[in-house]
């Protein structure tokens, strides 16, 4: 069985960072492995590993498992390559080239990138983060499910996957405490959420990360076009969420503040009773 | 099986219900809908897709509202009959804009949707700027620390709204109700919803009255109890900043924090929290902020409409004093 696995290297905003234009100045920005995505391919890995067993257990022929990672994003994203690398991932994929790096990537254009490797690798199943925490579209995962032709769930933190590679128990995070239970026919992309599973660390045993080859692929490579990568959206300001508030403080000794903050909840209406 | 075609252009909003509830997303998504439908011109139109369609209906007639199409197609959501469903009411109203939410459920069909119906998708709008007809949508990027606002060139988009971000819309409106009927093939569906599970306690903490959120600010554990005795005296929701459930002291089911997950309370009383960047972005459209930290210049406080600074161990206690007259007295 296959499993791709399309991991984000995202950009982080360290603590007072300043605004370039309509962005975060880039000299105040970390990059790194995106966190949901951390969660998906600790997933993948382990279903895999489960196949493996499987096999091992049948001493079944033919029972090859691989799990394959793409990214789309410049050179600087070889490093997070490399730490999805030491996580147990077999190989993986990176999409760049100028007209992507000239483009301001939408969920349309990920979704024709992505779609792109999926139908070169045809997995059985594809896994990637909700969202990626510098976007935050919580988009791409489905969209391509759907540009694929194939199911998909969203938000979710368990998944079985049958021997037969059919089909995919899942349960979805809903709000508040609520999870549901579907299945869906394989195969299938699922967006995955963090706190699923407890990642493993990167592991420096084996050949080494750094023996690994990275495969990359431009829009050519894929059989596309820049037209694939224009975007109908232009971003036109950026600001620090204005948040507008003036704060009334409790004065006085503990018991007063106190009394002010029960003072308030009562006239609020939200205290039982 | 049509619609009615009076609709073309204007706004079509597919509102967001689970388990016998319309969740208020849907009368957030009424008030989204308004403003684009003065950008777009047309009229705003909703959809409401599976359950008990017809008491819905009557529930989203609010002001601006001109049609409600209902669509009684199974229970609950299934992100396949929604897609469908969604397409084929797309088809039939050629709205400008189509609007579905950004919850959980949202984010299982409409990126879908977009993409089947080739329209490009501006996902999480916190809010909507419609000078001149122009469309230009607000969101959240960076884990909410950055706020962006972005042109769309094009018609007609798709768009979703986050939960809480825009006010409700709740005067009695004069919508017509639509029955709209799609053929789908139940048996033919690749995804069945096969139940739910409750994981701990139930509790949609989005629209809490009263939630009492603990931060990093508790130190231990075992300090836990004296929140959770605020929560009891005062009948709050206990809730929890994303470094506490990850020490496992607070189940993630509390978390505030999480992704897809904003919260609305009429009050949220911050409880040691400082405030980071990403909590923040999660429950500052709470109706009534709160905060009791030591540290003055912690970032809770820029969005506490009330501030206590002082040590929680004292000023927690001293808040529990206060209901457990009550409590007494009653």
């Amino acid at each position: 069985m296959k499993v791709l696995v399309a991991v984000k290297e995202v950009a982080e905003a360290t603590d007072g960072f300043e605004i370039d234009g309509v962005d975060i100045d880039r000299r105040h920005l970390a990059y790194g492995l995106n966190e949901w995505d951390e969660y998906a391919v600790e997933t993948g890995v382990r279903v895999a590993e489960q196949f493996d067993d499987a096999a091992d257990d049948a001493d079944a022929a033919g029972a090859d498992t691989e799990v394959v990672s793409v990214t789309i994003g410049p050179e600087r994203a070889e490093e997070t390559v490399r730490t999805v690398l030491a996580k147990g991932v077999d190989r993986a994929i990176r999409v760049w080239d100028d007209d992507i790096a000239a483009a301001e990537l939408d969920v349309a254009a990920k979704t024709r990138l992505l779609a792109a490797v999926a139908a070169e690798e045809e997995p059985d199943l594809i896994l990637t983060g909700v969202q990626a925490s510098d976007d935050e579209f919580g988009a791409t995962g489905v969209s391509l499910a759907d540009e694929l032709g194939v199911e998909w769930a969203a938000v979710v933190n368990r998944v079985e996957v049958d021997d037969a590679l059919a089909r995919a128990r899942v349960h979805r995070e809903l709000e508040g405490g609520v999870e549901e239970l579907s299945e869906v026919d394989l195969p299938a992309v699922l967006t995955v959420q963090v706190g699923s599973t407890d990642p493993r660390a990167a592991s420096p045993i084996g050949d080494g990360p750094d023996a690994e080859p990275i495969e990359r692929r431009g829009l050519a490579d894929l059989g596309l076009d820049a037209g694939a990568v224009e975007s109908p959206f232009r971003r036109t300001g950026a600001s620090v969420p204005d948040r507008g508030v003036s704060t009334t403080y409790f004065d006085g000794d503990t018991d007063e503040r106190a009394a002010g903050v029960a003072d308030l909840l009562r006239d609020e209406g939200v205290v039982d009773g | 099986m049509s619609a009615g075609a009076d609709a073309e252009g204007g706004v079509l909003a597919v509102v967001d219900h689970r388990r016998g509830e319309l969740r208020d997303v849907s009368f957030e998504m009424v008030t989204a809908g308004r403003s684009l439908v003065d950008a777009v011109g047309g009229e705003l139109h909703l959809a409401v897709v599976a359950g008990d369609v017809e008491r819905f209906a009557e529930m989203l007639d609010v002001e601006g509202v001109d049609a409600v199409h209902t669509v009684a197609d199974g229970e609950e959501f299934n992100h396949d009959v929604y897609a469908t469903t969604v397409e084929a009411l797309y088809a039939d109203l050629e709205p400008e804009v189509l609007v579905m939410p950004g919850s959980v459920n949202g984010l299982d069909y409409a990126p879908a949707v977009a993409n089947r119906l080739d329209l490009p998708l501006a996902s999480g709008a916190v809010a909507l700027s419609t000078d001149g007809g122009d469309v230009e949508v607000t969101r959240r990027i960076y884990r909410s620390k950055l706020e962006v606002t972005v042109a769309v060139e094009e018609t007609p988009f798709a768009l979703t709204v986050r939960d809480g971000a825009f006010p409700v819309t709740d005067n009695t409106g004069e919508a017509e109700i639509r029955p709209f009927e799609v053929a789908v093939d139940e048996s033919a569906l690749g995804s069945r919803v096969l139940g739910f599970e409750e994981v701990g306690e139930a509790i949609d903490v989005t629209y809490a009255d009263l939630l009492i959120a603990v931060g990093r600010g508790i130190g231990s554990e075992e300090n836990l109890e004296l929140v959770e005795r605020l929560a009891e005296v005062t009948g709050g929701t206990l809730v929890a900043s994303r470094p506490v459930v990850d020490s496992g002291w607070v189940e993630r089911s509390r978390q505030v924090g999480q992704s897809g997950q904003y919260v609305r309370p009429t009050v949220y009383l911050a409880v040691g929290i400082s405030g980071a960047a990403q909590h923040v972005g999660q429950m500052e459209n709470s109706e009534t902020v709160v905060a009791i930290d030591r540290d003055p210049s912690a970032p809770i406080f820029d969005v506490a409409d009330y501030g206590v600074v002082g040590d929680l161990f004292e000023v927690v206690p001293a808040l529990v004093e206060q209901f457990e007259g009550d409590e007494t007295d009653a």
